[in-house]
């Protein structure tokens, strides 16, 4: 999959005799699409843009203490959810390609976070942490007689909590991927060092990594551009609270839009830029390799 | 028989040690949705594992709508329904016609068509909501079904163009050659050649498309808002509303709205892994 967007424009045609009737057909299938993404993607990018002008719009952003912990939750979301998620899926993957029948089996359940909407199992997991009644404090209740924390209610556990969210909704998908990557690896080369020797560590380092390295670091790359979009996880989890404290930039942006502030909105994700636009320089460049 | 070695039974007690709390992880969050659907009231928030009187009672509220929250519920699940067939729907023909221009037709500049299109992808999806939402606004189509279908046409088609075009490539060439040989035209090339061999395909990719319009939760929540036009997500999400929402309530309906992407998916499994697969180790 080649990404090179310097090839030839899109064709002015010369609707005349010099084109064949595949060619005509050709251009008229194609046009369907070509409409939708001019009405439904570079449209509204190019309005948000234009949107997102004005100065104060950014002076605004500034003066606004929730912008800031936005940013540094994203990025907190980003390094360490992101990186963390990756490692358990490369590590997931190893397993799941044992032969065994009950890991066939585990498989195919491990899929059902990914396979099954966000929305109820994440109201799901928000009504076991509730403080009160949830089944997590009653758990912990009933063990030390305790009271367990208000979870959702300080922003450090919250946060957290939604990367768990996070992870547990697309960690069967990234290990699904990962999977594949160690499929493709030719067993001769596990046979060999089997037979040199080779310890389950050196395997991986020498074998493994190797060849799955840049499919790895694609998909790290990919998932941190979706996972800046993702909104779900933080707010159906916290809404944004304990006093908008654990807002990423993505529920930001909507909220500000919620707020009928569409210029700070698209000011905001502006500001995301810095974060997008190198993500998607290396995700081109690996992929156009 | 052979007994096991101890090297084996070890390796199988380590394997266990990571299965055990993957299989934990999993369910439990659909586990317990599952409780609450099956539990009275009052045993809901026993903590238990199993509810000392399960029931079916929440369901039959839940589909007789006899609660302030679920009294447009068959509603919302047509508008559910409605816009995850439309999408798939128009997703397949918009995506299917793309992909047979690039690939069979070699139409001029199509491969730049494809790769701009995958380049949506690289919009992080809650970013793309917000001018989004403006320009559903500007287009009048605000708060209506047609919104939302193509918001999710225009999410799910670069994938499936994509798909489409790697599954049609790998058809001979000669077919067209013949077919046109016999007279056939462009049209009846694509009708009668093109459609039947890509079907299994095509099955994949519009099942894909209505998933897609089935799960989705941001652009059904910015784009609708009438309690008679929102689909069945937006109204779980609505629930959170009330400090008094009806949990159990709640969880049931969320466990029917589950259901179907479920078994779709585990139905057509062997198609979306394959399609997904392909992609992965091409990269």
């Amino acid at each position: 999959m080649a990404i090179t967007l310097s090839d030839h424009a899109i064709p002015r045609p010369p609707l005349s005799a010099r084109l064949s009737t595949p060619q005509v057909w050709g251009i008229v299938l194609l046009a369907p699409y070509l409409l939708v993404f001019l009405a439904f993607v570079l449209y509204p990018v190019g309005y948000g843009l234009w949107l997102a002008r004005h100065p104060q719009s950014y002076v605004e952003l500034y003066h606004d203490p929730i912008f800031a912990r936005a940013a540094v939750n994203t990025l907190i979301f980003l390094v360490i959810g992101i990186n963390v998620k990756m490692l358990i899926a490369l590590f997931l993957s190893g397993f799941f390609v044992q032969q065994r029948h009950w890991i066939r089996w585990l498989s195919v359940l491990f899929i059902l976070p990914w396979a099954v909407p966000s929305i109820p199992t994440i109201l799901s997991v928000r009504f076991m942490l509730n403080p009160e009644w949830g089944v997590v404090n009653h758990i912990i209740f009933s063990l030390t007689g305790d009271d367990g924390p208000n979870w959702l209610n300080d922003p450090a556990v919250a946060l957290t909590m939604a990367i768990g969210v996070h992870i547990w909704k697309s960690l069967p998908f990234w290990t699904l991927i990962l999977m594949t990557g160690r499929l493709a690896i030719s067993n001769d080369l596990f046979e060999a060092a089997a037979v040199d020797g080779a310890s389950f560590w050196q395997k991986f380092r020498y074998i493994t990594w190797p060849s799955m390295r840049t499919l790895y670091v694609t998909c790290t790359l990919l998932s941190m551009i979706w996972t800046l979009g993702d909104f779900n996880s933080v707010y159906l989890l916290t809404g944004g609270g304990p006093a908008d404290l654990t807002h990423v930039l993505s529920t930001l942006g909507i909220r500000y839009l919620r707020l009928d502030q569409l210029n700070l909105a698209m000011a905001s994700i502006v500001c995301a830029l810095p974060l997008v636009l190198p993500l998607v320089y290396f995700m081109m460049k690996r992929l156009s390799r | 028989m052979k007994l096991p070695t101890l090297r084996e039974i070890g390796t199988e007690a380590k394997l266990l040690l990571i299965g055990i709390p993957v299989l934990i992880w999993t369910l439990v969050p659909i586990y317990h949705m599952f409780l609450f659907a099956i539990s009275p009231k009052e045993d809901a928030f026993s903590g238990k594992l199993w509810p000392d009187h399960p029931t079916l009672h929440n369901f039959e509220i839940v589909f007789r709508q006899q609660h302030y929250f679920l009294r447009d519920f068959w509603v919302q699940f047509g508008n559910s329904t409605v816009i995850a067939l439309a999408t798939g729907a128009l997703t397949l023909f918009i995506a299917t016609s793309a992909a047979f221009s690039i690939s069979r037709l070699r139409t001029p500049g199509g491969r730049a068509v494809m790769n701009l299109a995958l380049f949506t992808y690289f919009i992080p999806a809650a970013f793309l909501a917000v001018p989004m939402y403006r320009t559903m606004g500007n287009y009048g189509l605000l708060n209506t079904h047609w919104s939302l279908i193509l918001a999710m046409v225009t999410i799910a088609s670069p994938y499936a163009i994509w798909v489409l075009k790697q599954a049609s490539d790998k058809l001979p060439v000669e077919l067209d050659e013949a077919a046109t040989m016999d007279g056939a035209t462009t049209l009846q090339l694509f009708r009668l050649v093109y459609v039947p061999l890509m079907m299994p395909s095509l099955v994949a990719v519009g099942t894909y498309a209505i998933l897609l319009a089935w799960n989705e939760y941001l652009y059904a929540f910015l784009l609708l808002s009438k309690d008679t036009d929102i689909t069945l997500p937006v109204a779980l999400g609505n629930f959170l509303a009330a400090d008094d929402s009806p949990w159990e309530l709640l969880m049931t309906t969320g466990f029917i709205y589950a259901l179907p992407p479920a078994a779709i998916y585990y139905a057509f499994r062997r198609y979306m892994v394959g399609g997904l697969t392909a992609g992965a180790v091409k990269s």
